[in-house]
């Protein structure tokens, strides 16, 4: 057979050689499969990054620190150096100047789109080798990373051009989690060093960094509350806190946070509870004495709750800053819609719906409970880890659509726990026939059975048939099999998933026409062209802060508010603008200096994502901060329907944003047979009235409707007047007219 | 460098030797029970851990603990400081408070590392190893303080 050939190589030392090259080229290959699989459609997407990783290329690091951003926010400007994550520029630029140092003359922008692939290559690698401390098994690393490598769940944020934060932070997560792990089981303090250092870089790079912050003392906690201190858990433990808060701290959007907010004081607290249990064990080792564990635990857990009730206390006081409300939403998935409303609106801060679970992650999502139990069976220290890692993360995932993306690494992990345990089990065992000594070799478990049988030799004839159960071919060749099935069947899954689901830019929409063939709408790109061939270069630009990102680096034009919603009240004025009628909203809009309202109007196309479907998280923000102005009550009819048609209500049809969507709309169609494709209703025949805007631009298809505030009037009268006396409605103008007229009489 | 180590070595037999003369020293004063041994004896079992200290501990431990006394009373001193004076550069209070708090920590982290008991737990890190890392978390500690301080 082929063993004969193959043989030397894979036995003694030439064998680890050989294993470790085809480990190395298997990994090499996950890694190519996982850039591949995101190369379906090529279109950089998060604008805002890509400008700020050109403004550090072009000024250089310590510009980029101090810029004051005065293209956005208008006309307030934001300091963007202190209010990003200044990682994923970094990044990019480090490799960009790397990269010119080597003589490589490449764009930035090439860079920007296919950091996030590179970086999903090298997610599979630090998988591998997190999974591999897991588990004895070589396979099951291996598997892990090629589980990493497609699983969609972690392309969705990763795919080529999606510039994002996300796209190094899930390395640098699993990374940190496996400097963790290896500082815990050596008790290496430079291990914590590391895991300090690549933690500060996932501060610096990814709000969830408070993720790891929690993770890893509740970690800790949990292998103390189960009598597992050891000095090991000290020393790395203690070298990660000391050194990786004070890392955090250095970037300036972080800052004071770490000491300061609640979420942070778990670590502390948990950094305060070893130093007592590290100084209570070094007194015992003074004192042998069998009491003094229980003494000793008594003692740590009082101090634990009197630690905890100075936290509780010091936070009803107002030294810690309270809980934020973005993690409150956390804990309560209703919060966030009554009290915040801007984090409630963002569509990846929603609760994932349940068939998302076996969307993003297929077959995976069904072994994981199998690796989690695997992982109870043989509970070192660091299967707890993964334990409270997988329990953690579950529940946040429920929580938050964008929480999937911390998911997704330890399914990946517990899936190729378990799977990797059923191969080798399977694969592996030798079959016990001559029962001596042929089971040596055998995988572990296997070994108690053959001996057993061995002494009934002599017994039924089936009974000296020892082969029963797993041993046959046929059980074998069928699990084995049925599992290649699987693995094939979720290698499909992943393809299709992000070919259809993940690879689609928000910026250009691709539909399919009747006859199969692919049509693309690219009414975005053609609306920021025109803007940044059409209009002054300073020309201010009212949107919903959707896209605010987009307008910015696409267009090139100042906006209002953008993707980065710091300052709350400054969207709902957008919000309160775009929902009241023109007489309110045309002051709002001089005082910001608009010159251009753009909005997104999916109704000839179909397009459900329009400002008309998130039209009301403009009003309820509106409300957050002008409640006596705007209501969403007023736009629920009578029977509390949320209507564009002829029974909209009063509020509703005067509203700038509805004016704005159907303005001219009915003269498309014939009449009588207008009609709103996205919500499905006929319109009514005449629409609605503009007096404040003039429309400057429309898409082909209609989904992008850029409107030009129109200037004061000449001999000023209001734009209502001077409009109706353009069209000839004398007697408004004459009864308007008139008003003056008695004044000056008097 | 080799004698030294030797000494070292000597040292654990020698402590083995004392912790078995040292334990029945308080057991037969306070004979009757074990709960009045709590309540009575606080003094002299805070002396007896003294003693035991001073006598098991080897040369350079003691060095390394005199540092941490060192290091507390830094922190302490910082501390009451920011307490009664204000924490007015509060990034210059908090770089120096949390050198002092990262120092001992480190520290503490050197002194289980190389402590004999612990032999079994730290399987992989050798007394250099210990140190080396030691300068390393040191030297990362220092320049993020250094870089904080503004």
């Amino acid at each position: 057979m082929a063993d004969s050939m193959v043989g030397p190589f894979l036995k003694g030392n030439t064998g680890r050689n050989t294993r470790g090259i085809l480990r190395l080229s298997i990994l090499c290959i996950i890694a190519a499969a996982a850039i591949a699989s995101r190369l379906f459609s090529v279109i950089l997407d998060p604008w805002f990054n890509f400008r700020a990783t050109k403004y550090l290329v072009s000024n250089g690091f310590y510009d980029f620190w101090d810029w004051f951003d005065d293209r956005t926010w208008h006309p307030l400007g934001r300091v963007t150096g202190g209010t990003l994550y200044p990682g994923l520029m970094v990044t990019s630029g480090a490799i960009y100047h790397a990269l010119r140092a080597l003589t490589f003359p490449v764009d930035i922008r090439n860079i920007c789109v296919l950091l996030a692939p590179g970086f999903s290559g090298l997610t599979a690698f630090a998988t591998y080798l997190f999974t591999n401390e897991m588990s004895t098994s070589p396979s099951a690393g291996l598997l892990a990373a090629a589980f990493m490598g497609i699983a969609p769940g972690y392309i969705s944020r990763s795919v080529a051009g999606s510039y994002d934060n996300e796209a190094i932070a899930i390395f640098l997560l699993v990374f940190t989690f496996y400097t963790w792990i290896k500082a815990l089981k050596l008790g290496s303090a430079m291990w914590g060093a590391m895991c300090a250092l690549f933690y500060g870089y996932m501060v610096s790079a990814w709000g969830g960094y408070v993720f790891i912050t929690n993770l890893i003392p509740l970690h800790v906690f949990v292998l103390v509350c189960m009598g597992r201190f050891s000095p090991r858990v000290y020393v790395s433990y203690c070298t990660w806190y000391a050194l990786g808060t004070l890392a955090s701290m250095q970037i300036p959007f972080v800052g004071f946070l770490p000491i300061r907010s609640s979420e942070h004081m778990s670590a502390l607290g948990v950094f305060g509870l070893l130093q007592l249990i590290g100084f209570v064990e070094f007194v015992r080792s003074g004192v042998p004495s069998k009491q003094f564990g229980t003494l000793l635990r008594g003692f740590a857990l009082a101090v634990f709750g009197i630690a905890f009730g100075g936290l509780v206390l010091l936070t009803v006081s107002g030294v810690i800053a309270p809980w934020t409300g973005r993690f409150y939403s956390l804990w309560d998935t209703g919060y966030a819609k009554i009290h915040i409303p801007i984090i409630a609106s963002v569509s990846e801060h929603q609760p994932t719906a349940w068939p998302a679970f076996f969307f993003d992650l297929n077959l995976l999502i069904w072994l994981f409970p199998a690796g989690v139990y695997l992982c109870f069976l043989n509970l070192a220290d660091e299967q707890v880890f993964v334990v409270v890692y997988a329990i953690l993360a579950s529940y946040f995932s429920g929580v938050m659509v964008r929480l999937m993306l911390t998911l997704t690494p330890i399914v990946c992990t517990a899936a190729a726990l378990a799977l990797s345990h059923l191969l080798d089990t399977y694969l592996t065992i030798k079959s016990p026939t001559p029962p001596a000594d042929a089971a040596l070799d055998a995988a572990g478990n296997a070994t108690p059975v053959p001996s057993k049988k061995a002494i009934k030799q002599d017994g039924l004839r089936s009974m000296r048939q020892p082969l029963v159960g797993v041993y046959t071919t046929f059980s074998k060749a069928s699990v084995v099999s049925a599992l290649t099935v699987y693995l094939l069947i979720f290698v499909l899954h992943c393809t299709w998933v992000t070919s259809n689901a993940y690879s689609s830019p928000s910026v250009v929409l691709a539909s399919k026409m009747p006859d199969g063939s692919q049509h693309i709408i690219d009414d975005y790109r053609e609306a920021y062209q025109w803007l940044r061939q059409n209009t002054k270069e300073d020309a201010k630009i009212m949107s919903w802060w959707d896209y605010g990102y987009q307008i910015g680096g696409m267009a090139d034009r100042p906006t209002l508010v953008d993707n980065n919603t710091w300052n709350n009240t400054h969207i709902a004025t957008v919000g309160k603008a775009m929902s009241s009628r023109e007489e309110v909203s045309y002051p709002i809009m001089r005082q910001h200096e608009v010159d251009y309202v753009l909005i997104v109007f999916g109704g000839l196309l179909g397009y459900s994502g329009d400002d008309i479907n998130k039209f009301l998280w403009m009003v309820r923000i509106a409300e957050g901060i002008w409640p006596d102005e705007v209501k969403e009550r007023d736009f629920f009819t009578e029977r509390g329907e949320y209507k564009v048609d002829d029974g909209a209500t009063e509020t509703m049809k005067n509203s700038l944003m509805y004016k704005m969507s159907y303005y001219n709309y009915h003269t498309l169609f014939p009449p009588g047979q207008c009609q709103d494709r996205v919500r499905g209703v006929k319109m009514p025949d005449h629409g609605p009235v503009l007096n404040t805007l003039d429309e400057a631009f429309t898409s082909e298809n209609w989904i992008i409707r850029i409107y030009k505030v129109k200037d004061l009037d000449n001999i000023g009268r209001d734009h209502a007047a001077a409009a109706s006396f353009d069209r000839g409605n004398k007697k408004k103008k004459a009864s308007k007219r008139r008003g003056p007229k008695v004044l000056r009489v008097e | 460098m080799a004698p030294k180590r030797n000494a070292r070595d000597s040292t654990p037999s020698s402590t083995a030797t004392i912790t078995t003369t040292a334990t029945p020293v308080p057991v037969p004063t306070p004979s009757k029970s074990s709960l009045k041994n709590n309540h009575q004896s606080m003094q002299e079992i805070a002396v007896g851990i003294w003693q035991n200290y001073l006598d098991k501990t080897p040369q350079r431990t003691k060095l390394i603990d005199t540092f941490m006394a060192f290091l507390v009373v830094v922190g302490v001193l910082q501390f009451v400081y920011c307490v009664i004076a204000g924490n007015y550069p509060f990034n210059a209070f908090l770089s120096g408070f949390s050198a002092a708090v990262g120092q001992f920590v480190l520290t503490a982290s050197l002194r289980i590392q190389t402590n004999v008991e612990n032999k079994a737990e730290f399987k992989e890190v050798s007394h250099e190893r210990a140190f080396a890392d030691y300068v390393f978390g040191s030297l990362i500690l220092h320049f993020f303080c250094v870089n904080f301080i503004n």
